[in-house]
């Protein structure tokens, strides 16, 4: 074998040991998980019960509840990317661990994308059981949704969030103490100009320009689409998404390098706690 | 002690075998610090923790770096490590320059810290497998290659799927050996291994590095406080004070130097400082540079 080869196969190897590390975690903290899985459900209830105080009868009330809670599905999915994202400097700091991964001999990107593609994984699960879960408990009808369109513009979307997820994972770096909870910022943030509970046109003007870049309007809307109205896959929100996608992972690679960077000429890789 | 895993990358095609193992010039880490007395929005100034250091490691030698915490011990190993970067001078791992080929050196370099860092709620060998991963080592070869070099580690089989936070610290420590030995590196970064750990512990730990030199071909530079551990592992001993290398050499050559029977004495003659009498600790001068 080449020594392209052997390295092209050893970086494989050690994107498989990120998503293993992850579920052997997942294993170990599964009833942390089930709790907090609670705690979503609930979270999402309390937003899509508005659809039945808002006054309307029948069908226009299915479709205010099928639209807040896909708003929701999303909010949750998104938030378990950015949680994972950001952890992988956080957690492995906390642990302890961190110099020793920041010394391993595996790309940067493979180690991002390691974390990303289980965080995906593991957020669309999560995000299935959240919709069908409260869609069962609230009577939510969708009798024309295409799950199908719905699940691949998500999983097309993730590609994007993945790159912006890495732009925020640089966070904890810089700054150990706030850098986590400075990612659920840049999560709000982007919801917040995405539509996530009403339509982007509903914004000011200048939110409806920044909705243009960022992925979860795109995935928010084409979702809404496939579920409530049976929608396919609509090139108008394919494309937008795939743009952003090969732009966000070297965005957000280069962002990391230069934290990382920062962090190796200040000493800040060290665990703080 | 059974044998190390095999690497899965060809090392020898990364080493310069002409080159020394170690080969370090006019190394500088400087640190920015807020001075503690002048406030909270005083001027952090620089902090010199290495100090022009200059030294050489030829293969298969193990030298052994002496100093009180704050010195500078920890950073050298971290720069070596490509964990931090130095404000100037040159350092060349088995002839790889350590800025431009970091990707390089860091199949060649692993590293024993005082803290025996692992996920806590994983186990022994989950914790091994996952860090073989990093340098290409696939499940088959895990799942003979760990339970090898735990046994090695004269670690007990029957607690190999314990969560790391059940394990005594001495257990933990030899955990972190063998995950530094499973990739078989050419050049082991070993800062202070056997600190905190019990009698016993400490001497199987240096049983274990003995044993390694003796059986493997890797390089050993060792960070410790511990006089007769430098002693009796070491080929050559060096005090760092202060950032600064005040010498590097065969354990008789230095008590010859300073005319003394013991190397702590030598250390008082070269430091002027007893070397029970600490500053702070090097981990706590981070804290402060980081505040």
């Amino acid at each position: 074998m080449s020594e392209y080869a052997i390295e092209m196969r050893n970086q494989l190897v050690g994107l498989f040991g990120i998503v293993e590390r992850n579920v052997y975690l997942t294993k170990r903290y599964f009833l942390w998980d089930l709790a907090f899985m609670v705690w979503t459900i609930a979270n999402t209830l309390t937003i899509v019960f508005i659809a039945r105080s808002a006054g309307l009868h029948g069908a226009a009330e299915n479709t205010l509840a099928t639209r807040l809670l896909v708003g929701a599905t999303i909010w949750a999915f998104l938030g378990i990317i950015f949680e994972f994202m950001t952890e992988t400097v956080a957690w492995e700091r906390w642990e302890g661990t961190i110099e020793y991964t920041f010394m391993a001999p595996l790309s940067r990107l493979v180690h991002l994308f390691g974390q990303g593609a289980f965080a995906v994984l593991y957020g669309l699960i999560r995000a299935t059981i959240l919709f069908f879960a409260v869609a069962a408990f609230v009577g939510i009808h969708a009798p024309q949704a295409n799950y199908g369109a719905a699940f691949a513009l998500l999983a097309l979307g993730s590609l994007s969030f993945i790159g912006v997820g890495i732009m925020t994972s640089v966070l904890p770096l810089i700054s150990p103490e706030k850098g986590a909870q400075l990612g659920f910022v840049a999560q709000g943030v982007m919801l917040a100009v995405s539509g996530v509970y009403y339509r982007v046109n509903v914004m000011p003007e200048w939110m409806q320009w920044i909705a243009k870049i960022s992925p979860a309007t795109y995935v928010l809307r084409g979702d809404r689409n496939s579920i409530i109205h049976g929608a396919g896959l609509a090139w108008a929100d394919v494309w937008p998404l795939l743009i952003i996608a090969v732009l966000a992972t070297p965005i957000g690679l280069a962002v990391f390098r230069v934290g990382e960077r920062h962090a190796k000429k200040h000493g800040k890789l060290k665990r703080s706690g | 002690m059974s044998s190390v895993a095999t690497p899965t990358t060809d090392l020898t095609t990364r080493l310069d075998r002409s080159a020394p193992a170690v080969e370090v010039r006019d190394l500088r880490k400087t640190f920015l610090r807020r001075d503690r007395n002048a406030g909270r929005f005083a001027r952090k100034r620089p902090w010199p923790a290495l100090d022009d250091i200059t030294f050489t490691i030829d293969r298969g030698e193990c030298v052994a770096i002496l100093g009180q915490n704050g010195s500078g011990k920890s950073t050298l190993v971290r720069l070596l490590s490509t964990l931090l970067i130095g404000n100037g001078g040159e350092a060349r791992i088995f002839g790889h320059d350590l800025d431009r080929e970091a990707s390089t050196i860091r199949r060649l370099v692993n590293r024993v810290s005082v803290e025996a860092s692992f996920f806590k709620k994983m186990s022994a060998a989950e914790n091994l497998s996952y860090a073989a991963r990093f340098y290409g080592m696939t499940p088959r070869q895990t799942r003979t290659a760990v339970p090898e070099i735990l046994a090695s580690v004269g670690f007990p089989p029957e607690r190999r799927g314990e969560s790391m936070e059940h394990l005594s610290r001495g257990m933990q420590q030899k955990v972190a050996l063998a995950r530094a030995l499973l990739t078989s590196p050419v050049l082991l970064l070993l800062d202070e291994p056997t600190t905190g750990l019990d009698p016993r512990s400490k001497l199987e730990v240096q049983e274990f590095i003995r044993a390694v030199r003796a059986e493997h071909d890797a390089t050993i530079l060792l960070c410790t406080h511990d006089m007769a551990e430098a002693e009796t592992l070491a080929d050559r001993v060096g005090i760092l004070d202060r950032g600064r290398l005040l010498f590097l050499e065969p354990v008789e050559d230095v008590k010859r130097r300073f005319g003394v029977p013991t190397l702590e004495q030598a250390f008082f003659a070269a430091t002027g400082r007893e070397f029970e009498n600490e500053g702070q600790d090097e981990d706590d001068e981070y804290r402060e540079v980081f505040a």
